[in-house]
């Protein structure tokens, strides 16, 4: 969108429209946040823009009895402000931590997802949860992992021709305290320099379970496993967590980039993770 | 394609291309300049709107966006003649100078008034902190905010 000169765009009214003209070549459109700043910087090539935002199929937040499924084209507002978002602290705060509330009431999870940004926020809790997404085309549909959904910087699993309809998201066990801590270089707009999200099951003070899932500081989002499972019968405590900080640290592969260095990230990974016992 | 929506509370129809930029659409076909363009990415927030309530930036929405929903402005704040008492409070407190971030700070904190009547100071920064401004301390912006929370109480 330059200011002369528009791109083209369509507006399907149905599901099977939509999946034709993406079939075709057409590029999705939901709340425009990441792609028509593409446009705009004359990076995005695809002849045609499909808007699916307001495809029923592809809205609203429905519970069913293993969890909720959240529609690809709902907005992180839509999502926050959902009831059945309730027993899904970490994905509130994480959500809570994008943009700006015009960002939030304009970007949708699907988006998020498809942009497949290593600092996509809403995709920390989608790891932390063990999320799954559900593709549709004109062929039929199929069901991923999130973790088998993002490939790298960018990429997707996404076929040419494939939506995302929604997002599966299995209810935690009973228990589990949530955290979500991102680290920016300004107060606004926060894009993270690293961020850390995690789900911790204690009793007593002793971590039964830890899942961690990480931001910024690898290609991808990651869930250090390795470090998960080092956490399990240690007390949740920052005394206990200082031991797995260098552990922690080495566990992600981060990149140099304009807003911080591999090593900064690296440190500030390692940090986050102390936070756990005062969050 | 002909494009219908309500602007300011009246319904307008328009020519435009579907991929034009609201902002464009409101600033040049439609004549409504309080809108401002800074950053053109989503970045600054000069360009706030409102869209069937919930705050927008119109640099980043595309004219089909907007189809039969409604959209307000700054224009729309003072359409009975006077001054809002959110526009009425960022004068009286110096909250506005240049001016040029102003119509998208009063309408991002229109759209946090709607919601929270009664915000406290750090709501009232956070949920402007995607509307920056080169001139004032945000302090007076916060102040401004305040006040007219309680006038409009
Ligand atoms: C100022 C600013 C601040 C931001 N801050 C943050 C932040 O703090 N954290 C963060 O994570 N992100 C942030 N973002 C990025 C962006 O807002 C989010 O990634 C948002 O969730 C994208 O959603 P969207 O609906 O706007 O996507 P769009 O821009 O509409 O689309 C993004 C990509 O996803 C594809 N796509 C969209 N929907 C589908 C679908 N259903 N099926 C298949 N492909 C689809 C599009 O083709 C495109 O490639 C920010 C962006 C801006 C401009
Ligand atoms: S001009 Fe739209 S956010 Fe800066
Ligand atoms: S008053 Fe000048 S940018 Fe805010």
């Amino acid at each position: 969108m330059r200011r002369t000169g528009t791109v083209e765009i369509v507006h399907p009214r149905y599901l099977g429209e939509a999946l034709c003209l993406v079939a075709d070549g057409g590029r999705p459109l939901a709340g425009g946040t990441d792609l028509f700043v593409r446009v705009r910087r004359g990076t995005e090539t695809a002849p045609c823009l499909v808007f699916v935002g307001e495809l029923e199929e592809l809205r609203g937040v429905r519970e069913t009895e293993t969890g909720i499924e959240i529609g690809a084209a709902e907005t992180h507002a839509e999502i926050l402000a959902h009831p059945a978002t309730e027993r899904f602290a970490v994905l509130r705060l994480a959500l809570r931590a994008i943009g700006s509330p015009a960002i939030r009431a304009m970007g949708t999870l699907g988006g998020n997802l498809a942009n497949a940004s290593p600092a996509g926020d809403g995709l920390i809790p989608l790891y932390l949860h063990e999320a799954r997404v559900r593709l549709v085309s004109i062929h039929g549909t199929r069901e991923l992992a999130v973790e088998e959904f993002i490939l790298g910087p960018g990429k997707t699993a996404l076929r040419q021709g494939e939506l995302v309809r929604s997002i599966t998201v299995p209810f935690p066990r009973d228990g589990a305290q949530a955290y979500f801590r991102k680290v920016g270089r300004r107060q606004a707009l926060i894009i993270a320099v690293a961020s850390l999200g995690a789900l911790v099951w204690a009793d007593d003070g002793v971590i039964r379970e830890a899942r961690l899932a990480l931001g910024s500081v690898a290609p991808t989002v990651v869930r250090p496993r390795e470090v998960e499972g080092m956490l399990v019968n240690r007390p949740l405590t920052v005394k206990a967590l200082t031991e797995f900080r260098d552990a922690l640290s080495s566990a992600v592969r981060p990149i140099s980039d304009l807003r911080a260095s591999a090593d900064y990230r690296r440190q500030v990974a390692g940090n986050l993770l102390l936070d756990l016992a005062s969050g | 394609m002909t494009l219908r929506f309500r602007l300011n509370g009246r319904a307008v129809t328009v020519e435009a291309p579907p991929g034009r930029r609201l902002l464009d659409l409101l600033r040049e076909d439609l004549g409504l300049t309080g809108t401002k363009e800074g950053c053109g990415e989503g970045e600054c927030g000069a360009c706030t709107v409102l869209v069937d309530g919930k705050p927008r930036l119109a640099c980043l929405t595309a004219a089909i966006q907007v189809e039969g929903k409604d959209v307000l402005t700054i224009e729309g704040l003072a359409s009975s003649g006077r001054l809002h008492p959110l526009q009425e409070a960022f004068i009286g407190t110096a909250g506005v100078q240049c001016g040029f971030c102003t119509p998208g700070l009063i309408m991002a904190a229109y759209a946090l008034l709607q919601e929270n009547p009664r915000p406290t100071r750090d709501e009232i920064r956070e949920y402007l902190a995607g509307n920056l401004c080169r001139c004032t301390g945000y302090a007076q912006v916060a102040e401004a905010v305040e006040l007219a929370a309680e006038r409009l109480r």
